[in-house]
């Protein structure tokens, strides 16, 4: 097969699956208990200069807890996967934490408009990007979880989105259609919130499960934060909502409203106020650093962990108000 | 002084373009209101879809993000991108909407970066997101864009997502899946389709108190005009009252 055309964007990660495979072969597979603090996993599984996915979509189950506490421990020089991250994006911008970016949909906060900060990092000029799509992208962890180096697809062809891509245009030997492939994507480290989780890594979600199947098994470490532990017992009377097997995961970590300020399916809605609180200050900083300074370390760098986070922003009342909005109950809108 | 804002209109009119039994590829805001609007009104049938993966909820009130949990309410599934975008890609999605910041002759679309140096944008905007992928793979590409020269222009700064690409058959030869390209503009003024030929954008339908030169003037490149323009009827009294007190009460994407 012949390359047609190719994409002039840098490949972040290495594509070989068979370097892959002897990563995974030396994942553990014993039933050991992962459970540990968000600080803990962070420190031990989060590296600087490695490349980093989070799982979710938009502000819908992002690991809000952990992009924190990434930011707290001052990690760096990492590389990061845009497929559609928003506040967690934000807060990684916050700590500057990565300096190359995949971008399928990066800045923006959807409906809610665009974060300040966001853009004025991603103009800096202290990001490499490569380009991709939604679900470009999805192919692309679609790919590594399959264990293969590539996978082909339709999209993006006769576009701009092809050319600042590391993607290639082959023709296909069986009908000679042209189809872009898609470069696996290995990523270092993953950070999933699920639903539940028992103490070795055996996950649940509920409402859209986004990319997080293939993330989790791309990945060469994976993070899970949990709403809550359930037993394995649980999990064995189950085994169809097993989303994610403990053989993926490296750490379990239980974190009640761990996608807060985002959306947690089933569970609590967004806290529309705060977010618009964070998009408020970002502007301001634009002008006046000092406040947007302030504001991080008293929202970020000064707390101790997710608790003291969501203490600041309201408490049980405030994830009260928010179940009930997402359950619709109450008359809550 | 007419009694419906801009929003309204456009709404209002690719709501009409729904018919009862289709599929269609959604984002938040004005697209979702217009499909929520066709379910409520004349196609209790039509299948919603997320890129996220919510598939035809009953959707209990306007979302915020493409992947929040109104978008599985009451759905008959919640799957993931790849779900979705590959029921795209076998073609069983009809329609889908689409915006951006910059629109050109054959349809093209950039939500990309604003300026003439891709390394050094101008301003850099979101990127492609789903709207690539949609556009590739639903049969028929609509967009919902207020009329200004600011939009319509000669030359996108950046092509994130494919209308007809250069024009006649250039879209073809890429491998793109065939007979899939945008169907129809709607904007404040006019509804527009491509000439079926060159694939260069043309005037069908008038909003009601627009002219021809109206549109143009307020376009950035020549339009062509179909044979003979219809005028586009203004929102219904039946088609406001369920946008605004069922759709969008708070006026979220109607206040616009």
């Amino acid at each position: 097969m012949d390359v047609i055309e190719q994409g002039v964007g840098e490949l972040f990660m290495d594509p070989d699956a068979d370097k892959a495979r002897a990563a995974f072969r030396q994942k553990s597979r014993k039933w050991e208990n992962k459970v540990m603090s968000v600080k803990e996993a962070v420190e031990r599984f989060v590296h600087d200069g490695e490349y980093l996915a989070f799982g979710g979509f938009g502000c819908n189950r992002i690991p809000a807890a952990a992009a924190h506490e990434i930011v707290r421990q001052g990690k760096k020089n990492m590389g990061f996967a845009g497929n559609t991250s928003t506040i967690d994006f934000e807060i990684l911008c916050a700590g500057e934490v990565f300096n190359r970016c995949d971008v399928a949909y990066v800045i923006a906060l959807e409906a809610r408009g665009l974060s300040p900060m966001a853009r004025r990092y991603m103009e800096s000029g202290k990001v490499k990007i490569c380009e991709w799509t939604n679900y470009s992208l999805a192919v692309r962890f679609k790919a590594a979880s399959a264990g293969v180096s590539f996978y082909p697809a339709r999209d993006m062809m006769g576009t701009d989105s092809f050319k600042y891509s590391a993607a290639k245009m082959i023709e296909c030997p069986f009908t000679g259609t042209n189809y872009v492939l898609l470069p696996a994507l290995y990523p270092d480290v993953a950070v999933i919130h699920v639903h539940e989780a028992d103490i070795y890594g055996n996950s649940r979600i509920r409402g859209i499960t986004m990319s997080d199947y293939d993330i989790a098994r791309a990945s060469k470490r994976v993070i899970i934060t949990c709403e809550r532990l359930i037993s394995t017992d649980e999990i064995r009377n189950k085994p169809n909502e097993t989303i994610i097997p403990f053989w993926c995961v490296d750490a379990v970590c239980e974190v009640p409203y761990g996608s807060y300020p985002g959306n947690m399916a089933g569970e609590y809605y967004s806290d529309e106020l705060h977010i618009k609180e964070w998009l408020r200050v970002e502007k301001e900083g634009g002008k006046d650093p000092e406040v947007l300074k302030k504001f991080l370390d008293e929202q970020i760098f000064s707390c101790e962990d997710h608790f003291e986070y969501i203490q600041k922003n309201g408490g049980m009342a405030k994830m009260q108000a928010l179940r009930q909005k997402e359950l619709l109950l109450n008359g809550a809108k | 002084m007419s009694d419906y804002n801009m929003m309204e209109m456009m709404i209002c009119a690719a709501s009409r373009e729904l018919e009862d039994g289709s599929t269609v590829g959604v984002g938040t805001g004005a697209p979702c209101a217009a499909a929520m609007l066709a379910q409520k009104l004349h196609s209790p049938n039509l299948i919603i879809i997320f890129e996220a993966g919510g598939s035809s909820p009953l959707i209990p009130e306007m979302p915020i993000s493409v992947g929040d949990s109104r978008t599985t309410w009451k759905a008959i599934s919640a799957s993931g991108m790849c779900e979705v975008m590959e029921m795209g890609c076998r073609g069983q999605i009809d329609y889908t909407f689409l915006g951006g910041a910059e629109i050109d002759m054959y349809g093209n679309l950039n939500s990309t970066m604003i300026g003439t140096d891709y390394y050094k944008p101008k301003v850099r905007l979101p990127g492609s997101g789903g709207a690539n992928d949609f556009a590739s793979f639903c049969w028929r590409m609509m967009v919902m864009t207020p009329q200004t020269t600011k939009r319509f222009v000669e030359k996108v700064s950046y092509c994130t997502t494919p209308g007809w690409l250069s024009g006649g058959d250039s879209r073809a030869k890429t491998g793109l899946p065939k007979g899939v390209g945008p169907y129809k503009i709607l904007t404040n003024m006019a509804i527009l389709d491509f000439e079926p030929e060159s694939k260069r954008m043309r005037v069908i339908a008038l909003n009601h108190g627009y002219s021809f030169r109206d549109v143009q003037e307020n376009c950035g490149f020549e339009l062509l005009q179909a044979k003979k323009l219809t005028e586009n009827h203004p929102p219904t009294k039946e088609e406001l009252r369920i946008l605004r007190e069922e759709i969008d009460p708070f006026r979220y994407v109607i206040g616009r």
